[in-house]
């Protein structure tokens, strides 16, 4: 603990230095839970050659942060990690981790799931894909909106505005 | 008295109107109100930001809706939905 808990970066990530690094000291850790987002060939049918990942500098960091805060908030965690590569990617590259500690599994489990839906739905970062037919922007999934609902929260990041159409 | 801005875009909204740009608007504006003077110029600003289109929001860089009011020097951005992670 006492390390960075949020980093945005070009380069790659080894999520067990991370973990290594997140529960370093500190013994009433009980249970390690990561996630981690990989480049994948294929997306909505269309092949995947290569992907570029925007954000908002300043606002990324400070969304993700206060992402963090609020699992600390809402589960009995000890630590969490988040770590989010921006620029050109490859199919299998890592894109991002996020790893949380707690006591016991269940918090653990929770919290990275939590911060997942949230991040989805509310960090300012954008995927542009290279398919056979031209570049395209990444759209937003509704299964994403309704995976943050279940923790009680009004994403609306899908869909236009209501009352906005 | 006018209120400077300072508008900032990201994604598709950045690759038609460009990384960002100064706006002078009148005080008591919202977000719907700079949004809607944009669109009233007509061609990519009134294409990309047109009503029923998916667009986000963030005042100083924080998710807002539409009904925030902005303050003289704030940064104000346009996006699409976001689709990290």
């Amino acid at each position: 603990m006492g390390g960075a808990r949020v980093t945005v970066q070009t380069a790659d990530f080894h999520l067990g230095v991370e973990v290594a690094a997140l529960r370093a000291g500190d013994a009433g850790v009980g249970a390690v839970a990561a996630f981690v987002g990989t480049v994948r060939d294929r997306n909505d049918g269309q092949g995947v050659s290569s992907m570029e990942l925007e954000h908002y500098p300043g606002m990324t960091e400070r969304a993700i942060e206060a992402m963090i805060d609020e699992a600390e908030k809402r589960f009995d965690i000890r630590g969490a990690r988040v770590i989010h590569r921006v620029g050109l990617l490859q199919p299998q590259d890592q894109i991002m981790m996020v790893a949380v500690t707690s006591a016991h599994r269940g918090q653990a489990f929770q919290a990275c799931e939590y911060l997942m839906d949230y991040l989805k739905t509310q960090a300012p970062f954008w995927k542009k894909e290279q398919t056979p037919e031209g570049a395209r922007w990444v759209d937003a999934r509704t299964s994403d909106d309704a995976a943050i609902a279940r923790w009680g929260i009004t994403a609306g990041n899908a869909v236009p505005i209501r009352g906005d159409a | 008295m006018k209120l400077k801005l300072k508008l900032r875009y990201f994604a598709s909204i950045r690759e038609a109107l460009g990384a960002g740009e100064s706006l002078d608007i009148e005080e008591g504006a919202t977000v719907a109100t700079v949004r809607d003077v944009l669109i009233a110029r007509g061609g990519a600003h009134a294409t990309v930001l047109a009503r029923g289109r998916a667009l986000r929001s963030a005042l100083d860089q924080v998710l807002c809706d539409e009904s925030a009011v902005v303050a003289d020097g704030s940064e104000l951005a346009f996006f699409p939905p976001v689709t990290g992670g």
